[in-house]
Protein backbone atom coordinates (compact mmCIF):
# COMPACT_ATOMS: atom_id res chain seq x y z
CA UNK A 1 0.00 0.00 0.00
CA UNK A 2 1.05 3.58 -0.64
CA UNK A 3 1.98 5.66 2.39
CA UNK A 4 2.43 9.45 2.27
CA UNK A 5 4.15 11.70 4.79
CA UNK A 6 3.79 15.46 5.22
CA UNK A 7 5.54 18.35 7.01
CA UNK A 8 7.83 17.29 9.88
CA UNK A 9 6.74 13.65 9.59
CA UNK A 10 8.07 13.74 6.00
CA UNK A 11 11.28 15.51 7.06
CA UNK A 12 12.06 13.08 9.87
CA UNK A 13 11.49 10.00 7.72
CA UNK A 14 13.35 11.57 4.82
CA UNK A 15 10.85 10.78 2.08
CA UNK A 16 7.43 12.00 0.94
CA UNK A 17 6.00 8.60 0.02
CA UNK A 18 6.75 4.92 -0.27
CA UNK A 19 5.12 1.57 -0.93
CA UNK A 20 5.02 -0.68 2.14
CA UNK A 21 3.83 -4.23 2.73
CA UNK A 22 3.00 -4.69 6.40
CA UNK A 23 2.29 -8.21 7.66
CA UNK A 24 -1.37 -9.34 7.82
CA UNK A 25 -1.36 -8.89 11.61
CA UNK A 26 -1.28 -5.11 11.01
CA UNK A 27 -4.99 -4.32 10.72
CA UNK A 28 -5.51 -0.73 11.90
CA UNK A 29 -3.95 2.68 11.40
CA UNK A 30 -2.58 2.58 14.95
CA UNK A 31 -1.01 -0.83 14.31
CA UNK A 32 0.47 0.45 11.06
CA UNK A 33 2.07 3.35 12.96
CA UNK A 34 3.57 0.94 15.49
CA UNK A 35 4.85 -1.29 12.68
CA UNK A 36 6.39 1.69 10.87
CA UNK A 37 8.15 2.72 14.10
CA UNK A 38 9.88 -0.65 14.14
CA UNK A 39 11.46 0.04 10.76
CA UNK A 40 14.23 2.35 11.95
CA UNK A 41 15.34 5.32 13.94
CA UNK A 42 13.96 7.87 11.45
CA UNK A 43 10.48 6.30 11.75
CA UNK A 44 10.80 6.13 15.51
CA UNK A 45 11.53 9.87 15.57
CA UNK A 46 8.70 10.68 13.16
CA UNK A 47 6.11 8.86 15.27
CA UNK A 48 7.53 9.48 18.77
CA UNK A 49 5.02 12.25 19.49
CA UNK A 50 1.43 11.03 19.90
CA UNK A 51 0.08 13.93 17.85
CA UNK A 52 0.60 12.42 14.38
CA UNK A 53 -2.69 12.22 12.49
CA UNK A 54 -3.78 9.96 9.66
CA UNK A 55 -5.99 9.91 6.59
CA UNK A 56 -7.16 6.91 4.58
CA UNK A 57 -7.84 7.70 0.93
CA UNK A 58 -7.79 11.42 1.80
CA UNK A 59 -10.31 11.27 4.66
CA UNK A 60 -9.30 11.91 8.29
CA UNK A 61 -9.41 8.73 10.39
CA UNK A 62 -8.76 7.66 13.97
CA UNK A 63 -6.10 5.09 14.99
CA UNK A 64 -8.81 2.39 15.27
CA UNK A 65 -9.66 2.69 11.56
CA UNK A 66 -9.15 -0.55 9.61
CA UNK A 67 -6.65 -0.27 6.77
CA UNK A 68 -7.96 -3.18 4.65
CA UNK A 69 -8.76 -1.95 1.14
CA UNK A 70 -6.97 1.38 1.57
CA UNK A 71 -5.22 2.71 -1.53
CA UNK A 72 -3.40 5.57 0.17
CA UNK A 73 -2.63 6.20 3.83
CA UNK A 74 -1.16 9.55 4.87
CA UNK A 75 0.51 10.59 8.13
CA UNK A 76 0.94 14.22 9.13
CA UNK A 77 1.14 16.67 12.06
CA UNK A 78 -1.95 18.62 13.22
CA UNK A 79 -2.91 21.08 10.49
CA UNK A 80 -1.80 24.72 10.59
CA UNK A 81 -3.32 26.28 7.47
CA UNK A 82 -5.48 29.35 7.08
CA UNK B 1 -19.32 12.83 -0.99
CA UNK B 2 -22.19 14.26 -3.01
CA UNK B 3 -23.30 17.84 -2.56
CA UNK B 4 -26.51 18.42 -0.63
CA UNK B 5 -29.52 19.66 -2.65
CA UNK B 6 -29.18 23.25 -1.45
CA UNK B 7 -25.65 23.34 -2.85
CA UNK B 8 -26.85 22.74 -6.39
CA UNK B 9 -27.71 26.34 -7.12
CA UNK B 10 -24.85 28.05 -5.31
CA UNK B 11 -21.71 28.42 -7.44
CA UNK B 12 -18.61 27.30 -5.54
CA UNK B 13 -15.05 28.19 -6.54
CA UNK B 14 -12.18 26.44 -4.77
CA UNK B 15 -8.60 27.04 -5.85
CA UNK B 16 -5.24 26.02 -4.41
CA UNK B 17 -2.46 27.96 -6.03
CA UNK B 18 1.02 29.37 -5.65
CA UNK B 19 0.01 32.66 -7.26
CA UNK B 20 -1.43 35.63 -5.42
CA UNK B 21 -5.13 36.51 -5.72
CA UNK B 22 -6.89 39.82 -6.27
CA UNK B 23 -9.73 40.27 -3.77
CA UNK B 24 -11.62 42.84 -5.86
CA UNK B 25 -11.43 40.67 -8.95
CA UNK B 26 -12.67 37.63 -7.04
CA UNK B 27 -15.61 39.57 -5.59
CA UNK B 28 -16.45 40.90 -9.05
CA UNK B 29 -16.39 37.36 -10.45
CA UNK B 30 -18.59 36.13 -7.61
CA UNK B 31 -21.27 38.78 -8.13
CA UNK B 32 -21.15 39.12 -11.94
CA UNK B 33 -24.62 38.81 -13.48
CA UNK B 34 -26.25 38.25 -10.10
CA UNK B 35 -29.13 40.32 -8.74
CA UNK B 36 -29.95 38.03 -5.79
CA UNK B 37 -26.85 38.81 -3.72
CA UNK B 38 -27.32 41.38 -0.99
CA UNK B 39 -24.13 40.78 0.97
CA UNK B 40 -20.60 39.57 0.34
CA UNK B 41 -18.29 38.93 3.28
CA UNK B 42 -14.58 38.59 2.54
CA UNK B 43 -11.92 37.20 4.85
CA UNK B 44 -8.27 37.53 3.85
CA UNK B 45 -5.56 35.84 5.89
CA UNK B 46 -2.09 37.36 5.51
CA UNK B 47 1.44 36.33 6.37
CA UNK B 48 2.55 38.25 9.51
CA UNK B 49 6.14 39.14 10.28
CA UNK B 50 5.88 38.46 14.01
CA UNK B 51 7.77 40.51 16.61
CA UNK B 52 11.31 40.74 17.98
CA UNK B 53 13.07 37.39 18.22
CA UNK B 54 9.91 35.77 16.86
CA UNK B 55 10.07 37.75 13.61
CA UNK B 56 9.89 35.61 10.52
CA UNK B 57 11.47 36.28 7.15
CA UNK B 58 9.22 33.90 5.20
CA UNK B 59 6.91 30.93 5.56
CA UNK B 60 6.34 27.90 3.37
CA UNK B 61 2.92 26.30 3.15
CA UNK B 62 2.85 22.60 2.38
CA UNK B 63 -0.43 20.91 1.48
CA UNK B 64 -1.85 17.50 0.63
CA UNK B 65 -3.00 17.82 -2.99
CA UNK B 66 -6.39 16.23 -3.56
CA UNK B 67 -7.30 15.95 0.11
CA UNK B 68 -6.99 19.72 0.62
CA UNK B 69 -9.53 20.44 -2.13
CA UNK B 70 -11.83 17.67 -0.87
CA UNK B 71 -11.73 18.93 2.74
CA UNK B 72 -12.50 22.49 1.66
CA UNK B 73 -15.37 21.26 -0.54
CA UNK B 74 -16.77 19.20 2.34
CA UNK B 75 -16.82 22.24 4.62
CA UNK B 76 -18.30 24.50 1.94
CA UNK B 77 -21.07 21.95 1.41
CA UNK B 78 -21.76 21.94 5.14
CA UNK B 79 -21.88 25.76 5.20
CA UNK B 80 -24.36 25.69 2.30
CA UNK B 81 -26.62 23.42 4.33
CA UNK B 82 -26.39 25.53 7.47
CA UNK B 83 -26.91 28.98 5.93
CA UNK B 84 -28.68 30.30 2.81
CA UNK B 85 -25.45 31.16 1.00
CA UNK B 86 -25.74 31.96 -2.69
CA UNK B 87 -22.05 31.76 -3.71
CA UNK B 88 -18.76 30.76 -2.06
CA UNK B 89 -15.13 31.24 -3.09
CA UNK B 90 -12.17 29.75 -1.21
CA UNK B 91 -8.61 30.32 -2.42
CA UNK B 92 -5.66 28.97 -0.41
CA UNK B 93 -2.08 29.59 -1.47
CA UNK B 94 0.82 27.20 -1.01
CA UNK B 95 4.58 27.49 -1.45
CA UNK B 96 6.87 30.17 -0.04
CA UNK B 97 5.31 33.44 1.15
CA UNK B 98 6.83 36.52 2.78
CA UNK B 99 5.29 38.86 5.40
CA UNK B 100 2.56 40.96 3.83
CA UNK B 101 1.59 38.26 1.32
CA UNK B 102 -1.95 36.96 1.10
CA UNK B 103 -2.43 33.36 2.31
CA UNK B 104 -6.14 32.59 2.13
CA UNK B 105 -9.36 34.15 0.83
CA UNK B 106 -12.90 33.20 1.81
CA UNK B 107 -15.84 34.92 0.12
CA UNK B 108 -19.40 34.16 1.15
CA UNK B 109 -22.42 35.70 -0.55
CA UNK B 110 -26.02 35.72 0.59
CA UNK B 111 -29.23 37.71 0.24
CA UNK B 112 -28.61 39.13 3.72
CA UNK B 113 -25.47 39.79 5.73
CA UNK B 114 -25.93 37.47 8.70
CA UNK B 115 -25.61 34.24 6.71
CA UNK B 116 -22.59 35.62 4.89
CA UNK B 117 -20.83 36.59 8.16
CA UNK B 118 -21.56 33.25 9.81
CA UNK B 119 -20.62 31.23 6.75
CA UNK B 120 -17.24 32.95 6.38
CA UNK B 121 -16.39 32.53 10.07
CA UNK B 122 -17.46 28.88 10.10
CA UNK B 123 -15.36 28.14 7.01
CA UNK B 124 -12.22 29.73 8.44
CA UNK B 125 -12.60 27.96 11.79
CA UNK B 126 -12.99 24.61 10.07
CA UNK B 127 -10.30 25.13 7.47
CA UNK B 128 -7.73 26.04 10.12
CA UNK B 129 -8.41 22.89 12.11
CA UNK B 130 -9.11 20.34 9.36
CA UNK B 131 -7.71 21.33 5.96
CA UNK B 132 -4.37 19.57 5.35
CA UNK B 133 -1.97 22.52 5.23
CA UNK B 134 1.20 22.97 7.26
CA UNK B 135 3.29 26.10 7.80
CA UNK B 136 7.05 26.17 8.17
CA UNK B 137 8.38 29.55 9.33
CA UNK B 138 11.84 30.87 8.47
CA UNK B 139 13.58 32.83 11.20
CA UNK B 140 17.13 34.09 11.71
CA UNK B 141 17.98 30.84 13.55
CA UNK B 142 16.43 28.57 10.94
CA UNK B 143 13.14 27.06 9.79
CA UNK B 144 10.55 25.72 12.22
CA UNK B 145 7.17 24.03 11.73
CA UNK B 146 4.28 25.93 13.27
CA UNK B 147 2.59 24.02 16.11
CA UNK B 148 -1.18 23.65 15.95
CA UNK B 149 -3.03 25.76 18.51
CA UNK B 150 -5.56 24.25 20.91
CA UNK B 151 -7.54 27.45 20.36
CA UNK B 152 -8.11 26.43 16.72
CA UNK B 153 -9.85 23.25 17.89
CA UNK B 154 -11.70 25.19 20.58
CA UNK B 155 -12.98 27.58 17.92
CA UNK B 156 -14.98 24.69 16.45
CA UNK B 157 -16.98 23.97 19.59
CA UNK B 158 -19.26 26.97 19.16
CA UNK B 159 -20.55 25.56 15.85
CA UNK B 160 -21.52 22.22 17.39
CA UNK B 161 -24.57 23.34 19.38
Amino acid sequence: MKVLYFAWVRERIGKAEEIVEPPPSVRTVGELMRWLRSRGEEYERAFERPVVRAAIDQVHVKPEAVIAGAREIAFFPPMTGG
Amino acid sequence: MSAPPSAATAPVTIRLQREDFDVAREIAALTAGRSDIGAVVSFVGLCRKGEGAEAITAMTLEHYPGMAEAEIRRHVDEALVRWPLTAVTVIHRHGRLVPGDNIVLVLTASAHRQAAFHGAEFLMDYLKANAPFWKSEERAEGARWVEAHARDDEALTRWRS
